[in-house]
């Protein structure tokens, strides 16, 4: 199973941290995995201009791509101005309209304030639902006070982690099962 | 006037065309690939066999990047005009954006003359942009580089001395462009990518349109050519002039089962070289259900889709894709075979107006 944990912006720490833990949390528990984490901090991404995906070259080919190759995506977003990061929603606009078809996606949010709790629900699921995701329904809301010095201390977090994690897991296995079945069915 | 300007007569029945983008794929049973040469000499093969089932029209398209080889698609054409006599011959697509409309203009009337008189355009806008790169263009000027060179083309084809200003071409100034198709003029087509919106457009230009329809319900591209004919009559053009061709994939085998199980990893594996992804196996599947417009089964079947779909659309032309993903030739042969003996036959003598008959 491939899974691609997408760190989706070039500010601050606290999302990168967060998809560290949770992609320790995936490696330990299900060493059969493979886990690529993509921090767009890192990646020198260009705007959409239009082309297909893999048009382009360098780091927006190589994101592009290995988010199209994943089975499974756990995306990790802070809110900005009330909404999430452009340069996670660059990525969106990078891949085709059905791109998440047959994928999984599960989330992650971190925000300086619990009044973001429901951009994640009212902001990003609906992208994901038009791209065809099967989306983890609960996902992991963070908070400024749940970190210290680029660590996760309150321990209650961890825990949400990990039911992601498996949630995740589960469902990306579920599906492959589905599709395998109904593939079968069709003969050829 | 009627669609004689267009060299197409409505009461001969449903035209039958074979068309291919000219890709350069490995067939995905034996991984192997054939040599460039060979693709294109079995290309002008289809060509010759095409013609001998009696298919009406044969088109090749242009692709400028990696898993292609027609990038120079007229002089595919002008080997195919040489091959045959009496098969019509045409681009799918000419990608006009990105040439020149005077130098198209001047090759396809060199095929016109070649083939006496039995060539076309389709000019389109390239859903693969690969060309605007490599032959310098901006793909910011995507839409205005279509329009404006379309437009020309229409007016070069139109008149013989042509005076014409614009933004991506040197101005003409009683230009003439030579030579002159056999006719004067030959029948110039607007490719659509399959959305109303898209068709509205060659409607308001009062052209006509060649629909692509990669996969989906019939009554979903109905609206397209609905929208399209809507929009020829609010130009104050009458929609019976302007004839409409579909085009799509088509593999048919001896049994619908066969026909999907054969074909599927074709289209499956081409997909993911050209269109980065791969064709999902369950819309594949569907494509075997009559409202599916993609004509994959038994002869029957595909005759009974391809009558389903006529009557859907009132369309003058259908086109068939059956070479996509490395096909290998017997089996594009056994194809063209089968066209000519059962699935042709029966589409003339369903859509053929009978004199003083009826339908």
């Amino acid at each position: 199973m491939k899974v691609v944990g997408l760190s989706g912006s070039k500010v601050g720490s606290k999302t990168r941290t967060a998809m560290d833990a949770t992609l320790k949390e995936l490696k330990e528990n299900y060493p059969e995995t493979e886990v690529t984490l993509i921090d767009l901090a890192e990646y020198d991404v260009q705007f959409s201009d239009g082309r297909n995906y893999w048009e382009y070259e360098g780091d927006t080919k190589y994101v592009t791509e290995t988010i199209m190759d994943a089975e499974a995506i756990i995306i990790g977003t802070p809110i900005f101005q009330a909404s999430i990061p452009a340069t996670l929603k660059n990525i969106f606009d990078l891949l085709p309209e059905r791109a998440f078809e047959g994928k999984i996606v599960s989330i992650i949010v971190t925000a300086g304030t619990s009044k973001h709790y429901l951009i994640a629900e009212q902001q990003l699921k609906p992208i994901l639902s038009y791209m065809k995701a099967q989306i983890v329904q609960s996902y992991v809301f963070i908070e400024e006070k749940d970190f210290y010095r680029k660590e996760i201390i309150n321990d209650d977090v961890i825990f949400r982690i990990q039911r992601l994690v498996e949630d995740t897991v589960v469902l990306t296995e579920t599906f492959a099962k589905i599709r395998e079945v109904k593939e079968a069915e069709y003969g050829f | 006037m009627g669609m004689e300007k267009y060299r197409i007569d409505p009461s001969k029945g449903l035209e039958f065309g074979i068309y291919t983008l000219g890709d350069h794929l490995a067939n995905p049973y034996t991984g192997k690939r054939i040599s460039p040469q060979q693709r294109l000499q079995e290309i002008i093969e289809i060509a010759k066999l095409a013609e001998q089932a009696g298919v009406d029209f044969i088109s090749v398209g242009e692709s400028h990047q990696e898993y292609f080889t027609t990038q120079a698609h007229s002089v595919v054409l002008a080997a195919i005009a040489q091959a045959t006599e009496k098969i019509k011959i045409g681009s799918s697509s000419t990608i006009i954006s990105t040439s020149d409309p005077v130098r198209v203009y001047e090759d396809f009337a060199t095929i016109d003359l070649i083939s006496n008189g039995r060539a076309e355009i389709i000019a389109g806008r390239a859903s693969r942009v690969g060309l605007f790169e490599l032959l310098g263009y901006d793909l910011r000027d995507y839409e205005e580089l279509f329009e404006e060179k379309f437009e020309l083309l229409l007016e070069i084809n139109e008149n013989e001395v042509v005076n014409w200003n614009g933004q991506f071409r040197a101005p003409l100034k009683n230009a003439k462009v030579l030579p002159r198709p056999k006719e004067g003029s030959m029948p110039i087509w607007r490719a659509v990518g399959g959305t109303p919106a898209s068709a509205i457009k060659a409607g308001y230009q009062g052209v006509p349109m060649a629909l692509a329809m990669l996969g989906g319900p019939a009554s979903y591209f109905k609206q397209s050519i609905d929208a399209y004919r809507d929009a020829l009559t609010r130009r104050g053009l009458d929609p019976t002039d302007f004839p409409v061709a579909t085009t799509g994939f088509f593999y048919t085998a001896e049994t619908t089962q066969q026909a999907l199980s054969e074909y599927y990893p074709h289209i499956n594996e081409g997909m993911k070289r050209t269109n980065g992804r791969g064709f999902a196996k369950q819309l594949f599947a569907q494509g075997a259900d009559q409202r599916s417009i993609m004509n994959v089964g038994s002869p029957q079947q595909v005759i009974e889709k391809i009558l389903y779909q006529h009557e859907q659309f009132g369309h003058q032309r259908y086109m068939a894709q059956m070479d996509f993903g490395g096909v290998p030739f017997d089996r594009i042969k056994r194809n063209i075979d089968i066209i000519g003996t059962e699935i042709l036959p029966a589409i003339k003598k369903y859509t053929a107006i009978v004199e003083g008959g009826k339908e």
